[in-house]
Parts: structure tokens; sequence; C-alpha cells
């Protein structure tokens, strides 16, 4: 059985299908990449996972269950964490306690608890700091732990945003364009971390890319889509290779012109 | 400035960030505490009236600073809490110690229950809708005339814990301490929400709605949560300025006053305890402060004392207008600039704190 089924997905917009009849499966442990032209419907499907869109057809299935009866606060409960296109941190907090917030769904203690803040809630902070300490560690955040987000640059609040996905301890990544406005060396380190996010933590990681020799060096499989249809799935080289992929990339050539490889 | 070299995860979680600060406030605590000693009776009670004017701005600031939801609507639960504490002591018997409590809880239920239909409202809408509720609570004490007397208005009974009296002019300093000892309760329970997995929730999603949904937080509940306790707090600091005003009617919980605490917090600085009691400060000592200086200023002229119908809200609005212009953090960004200008001179440079502006926020979804 796979993590991640998605059976034949609809979201329509008014006139505009933003995601037409798509359907694939994501098997636990491989990297999945997500390509296309803007609004192919990348990120529309990342919504859709993170039940923020509500699908005109078809079913989502986590791990064999339909997920369409969640709420969107209930994913993250389940094991999938994300990251947004467009960071989507806590400006007014620090990188620390954005990385806590990660760790809400391991929350054990009460609201009554808390306001007294008993013993047992100190415990319970002093666990989950030990826990975001290895997501630190791994991230090379030490020197921001107290910093503010609202001060720190572009490729730190990329690698922070990632950090809070991974403090949920989740199943499956959702990363929407990880490596979008980083320079070559910032990517290449996103680069070793999908891959050590899938190898040594055993998370699944579903990525959302247009550079594709980030996508061609870390994924497993590559799925393009073009106006929220699905165009080609397979291998990375086989997808890059293929004519309709070329084709929604550059445009459609010459009717009769061969598309070159 | 103090670089504290932190060795364990407790001094991330403790109360205090070093030892410094904790000397510091317990000097001001202190120093509290020996304020009835130094002040006269009068200068005692306005203090009193600052301190309940704290709680109650530490209430809203809970809900605008922390959470980001902007309310007009506080002095309905300022009017719930303290209809809530006078009527439970006259109808049902019940002592202070009971009434009082149970007049905070009362009203953060009604403040939880009211969250659910208005936090779907955001920003300009929701402080929209919390004005409505404001206005509301004006009417609503007139129309339950049987229970709250209406305009005529109640009479609240000296606080008696234990067969010792609290009254404002019977025994002004321990009434004063006990509203002392309320705010520092007050307080902690801020603090202790500001450090848990609760205020965090609450940060989360003043920044973003979105990414707090995508971490797991039920944003429509934790909207809730912050609503009732904000306005459970509220209720407290009604409850007391029923006991301290001795009378109160329909008039006493209008529209201004819940103005009147929003501007309090805005000026005070949004987001931090400091702020709550800058702002209650100003909002609290301003009106004797312009008539003080009014009477002053009516002996040198040689005229008496001059009447400027309006001119205690025209000041309000010159300083709030001078805030958000020129301070937009409040007097307690304010504080800090000048406290860092110390700490690091001659190293501060005057564009330290200058606010920079990101254009990477997406569309929220509203």
């Amino acid at each position: 059985m796979s993590l991640l089924e998605i059976d034949n997905v609809t979201l329509r917009f008014g006139g505009v299908t933003a995601v037409n009849q798509v359907s694939f499966n994501v098997e636990e442990g491989e990297v999945f990449a997500l390509v296309g032209p803007n609004g192919a419907g990348k990120s529309t499907l990342f919504n859709l996972i993170s039940r923020i869109y509500n699908p005109a057809e078809g079913d989502i299935r986590f791990d064999g269950k339909s997920i369409l009866d969640k709420a969107p606060h209930e994913i993250a409960p389940l094991g999938i964490a994300r990251t947004f296109q467009n960071i989507e941190l806590f400006e007014q907090a620090t990188v620390m306690q954005n990385l806590l917030v990660g760790r809400h769904r391991h929350r054990k203690s009460n609201m009554w608890s808390e306001l007294l803040f008993t013993p047992y809630v100190r415990t319970e902070e002093r666990r989950h700091r030990a826990a975001i300490e290895k997501v630190i560690d791994f991230l090379d955040l030490q020197a921001y732990r107290e910093k503010y987000i609202a001060g720190l640059p572009y490729g730190v609040r990329k690698v922070v945003e990632m950090g809070r996905a991974l403090a949920i301890e989740p199943r499956l990544l959702l990363l929407d364009e990880p490596a979008s406005g980083l320079s070559v060396e910032e990517t290449q380190d996103v680069a070793f971390w999908v891959e050590d996010i899938k190898k040594q933590m055993g998370i699944t990681v579903i990525m959302v890319e247009h550079d594709m020799h980030l996508v061609s060096s870390v994924s497993d499989r590559v799925l393009a889509l073009a106006d929220g249809k699905m165009l080609s799935l397979g291998k990375p080289h086989e997808v890059q290779n293929d004519p309709r992929v070329i084709e929604a990339y550059i445009g459609a050539s010459d009717q009769n012109a061969e598309v070159s490889a | 400035m103090r670089t504290v070299f932190k060795t364990s995860y407790d001094a991330d979680i403790d109360l205090f960030k070093h030892g410094a600060q904790r000397n510091w406030y317990i000097l001001l605590l202190v120093a509290a505490l020996l304020l009835p000693f130094v002040l006269s009776e009068f200068a005692l009670g306005e203090m009193t009236n600052l301190l309940i004017w704290s709680i109650a701005c530490m209430g809203l600031m809970l809900l605008v600073g922390q959470t980001g939801q902007p309310s007009l609507g506080h002095a309905a639960f300022l009017a719930v809490g303290c209809y809530a504490n006078v009527l439970l002591q006259e109808r049902l018997g019940l002592p202070f110690i009971l009434s009082f409590p149970l007049a905070g809880l009362i009203a953060g239920v009604a403040g939880a229950l009211i969250a659910r239909p208005m936090t779907r409202l955001h920003g300009v809408y929701l402080a929209i809708g919390t004005l409505a509720l404001a206005i509301l609570t004006d009417d609503l004490i007139v129309l339950a005339t049987p229970l709250t007397n209406g305009v005529m208005g109640l009479f609240a009974p000296d606080i008696q814990i234990f067969g010792y009296g609290f009254n404002r002019y019977g025994n002004p300093i321990r009434l004063y301490l006990l509203i002392l000892a309320i705010t520092v309760a007050v307080v902690l329970v801020y603090r202790n929400i500001q450090r848990s997995p609760l205020g965090r929730s609450f940060a989360a999603i003043r920044d973003s709605e979105i990414s707090a949904q995508a971490m797991g937080v039920n944003v429509a509940r934790t909207k809730a949560i912050a609503f009732g306790i904000s306005a459970g707090i509220t209720g407290l600091a009604g409850a007391l300025i029923g006991h301290y005003a001795g009378i109160f009617n329909n008039e006493t919980f209008n529209v201004i006053l819940s103005i009147q605490l929003l501007l309090a917090v805005v000026i005070g600085g949004l987001g931090t305890i400091h702020g709550a009691f800058f702002g209650a400060a100003v909002v609290a000592l301003l009106p004797q402060a312009i008539a003080i200086s009014r009477d002053l200023l009516g002996k040198v002229m040689g005229g008496g004392t001059i009447a400027i119908p309006g001119l205690e809200a025209a000041v309000f609005g010159a300083i709030l207008i001078a805030f958000i212009l020129f301070e937009p953090q409040g007097i307690y960004g304010r504080w800090f600039k000048i406290r860092t200008f110390f700490e690091l001179f001659p190293f501060y440079r005057r564009d330290m704190f200058r606010r920079q502006k990101s254009y990477l926020k997406t569309e929220r979804m509203r």
C-alpha cells in the first residue's frame, strides 16, 4: 500500500479547472517531485493535501485512509508536514519559538496546567526543546536560535521553515519550492538535506521545484503537470525527455517540426 | 547589552531571563509594597485605579497583542464581570473570595461563546463586530433592569475577606495591597501563557493563521480560548472597578471605555506586559493630570478654572496620533530603545530598530 494515494482528484475554481483528474501514488521512503510551468496546479495539489481546498471529485488517502473528512488542523497530527512557497513563518517570534510551534502536534499539557505552569508543563517544555535540538543540529541553525524571524535573511528563513516542518516529526513532508530564491550553495545544501531527510530520518518527501538540476539529483520519481493535467510520470530523466513536457515548457513548435530531445 | 549564556533549557523556560532581571522585578515589587507609606491617600487611590486598569489592559493585551485579534468591545466584559460579582454577592450571598473568581469565570465563558461567531471575522470587520457588542451592552443592561437595576445602577458592597473590610475610603492601604496581589497573580498567569504552548499558538495565529493551521493548531478553538482568557481577566478588572467606584450603571460601561482600553494597549506597546502597564498609566492618570494642569493654568492666568469641553478626548486623540506616527511600538518600544541606548553606549545606532518592510507575504486565506 502506498503512503499517499491521490485518486482521480479534480478541483475547479469557477470555470477554471486547476487540477484535472490527477492520480498518482507516493510510496513510503521515496522523494517524489512535482514539476511544471507556473499555474500547472502543483501548489494547489499541496493545498488539497493540506485540506485548504476541497476537491470536487476524487479521493486523497494517507496510509490507506481518506483524509477528506479531516479539518486542516487535523492534517499535521496525522504526520503530514508542509512548507509554503512564499515563506509563512511567525515573524514576530524567534527561530526557537517557530520551531516549537512545530511541536504543537506533540503537546500533551492542557490549558489549565499551562496557566499555572505546573512542573509537568516544564518537563514537557524540556522534552520539546530536546527534540528541537536535533532539528537545529541537522539544519545548522545554532547561530539563529534566539533571532527574530523579521530580521533574518531570506535563505535562513527558508531553512527555518523546513526546520519547523521537521519539528512536526512527520511521515510525509511536503516541500513547496524549497530552493526558490536560494544561491547555488544554498541549493546544494537543500539537496543534501533532502537526501538525509529521506535516508536518515526515513521521511517521505514530496517536492515542488523548478530547479531541474535539484529535481533530477534528489528525486526518485517525477510527475510533470501542465494546466492541471498529468503530463508525464516516471524517473527524472524520462520525464525530462518526454516530448510533451518539453512542449509544455518551451511551447509547441511548428506542427511539423520534430521535437528534439 | 547583557548576553546570557544559557547552559540549560530551563534558562529559556524560567520566568526571568537572568538573575539581575529577577532582582529588578523584586525591587519593583518592594517599591510597590512601600508605596502606601509614601503616598497621600489621594495618590494611593489613583495608584489603585492604575492597577485595576493594568489588569483590564492585560486582559485586552492578551487578545490584541498576543493573538492579534482587535476588540473594541471589551467594556462588555468589564460589565459582565462587574455585574456578575455584585449580583453573586447580593442575590446569592456569596463572599467576595468566591464571587470574584466566579465573576472572572462567567466573563470568560461569555467571551469564549461570543468568540465563536466573532472570530470568523478578521481585522477591521472584527473590530466593527466587537464595537457592536460594546454598544449592545449598554442597552442590554437597561433591558435587564430587574436584574441590573438599569439606569438607576447598583451599589457595590464593601469587599469582605475573612472579616477584614476593604474600602477605598475606609482602609485604602488594604484595598491597594489586595489589588496589588491580584495584579501580580494576573501577571504571573500572563507570563505562564507566554512561555507555554498555548502562548505560542496565540502568536502563531497572530502572525500567520494558515501556517498555524498547518502546524496542527485548531485556529477557531484557540481564538475562542484567547477570547475567553482575555474576557476572564477583563471581567476580574470589571469586578474591581465596581468595588472601586462603589456605584455603577449602564453609563459606566459605555463605548468610550472600550475605545480607551484599546488606546491604552496601543499607546503602551502591543504584545508586552510592560505595554499594558504603561498604557494603563496613561489612561488612568491622564484625566487627573489634565484636571490638575487645568487648575494650575487657571491660577497662572488668574481666571479661575477654565472649562474646555471635550479637552480630555482631544488630548487622548492627539497622544494616539502622535504614537501611531512616531512610535508605533508604543511607550514600551520607546523605553526599550532608550534602555538599549544606555546599555550599548556609545555604540547605539539610530536605525537599529528600524522596522523592515516585508514583501514576502502570500495572500492570506481570508
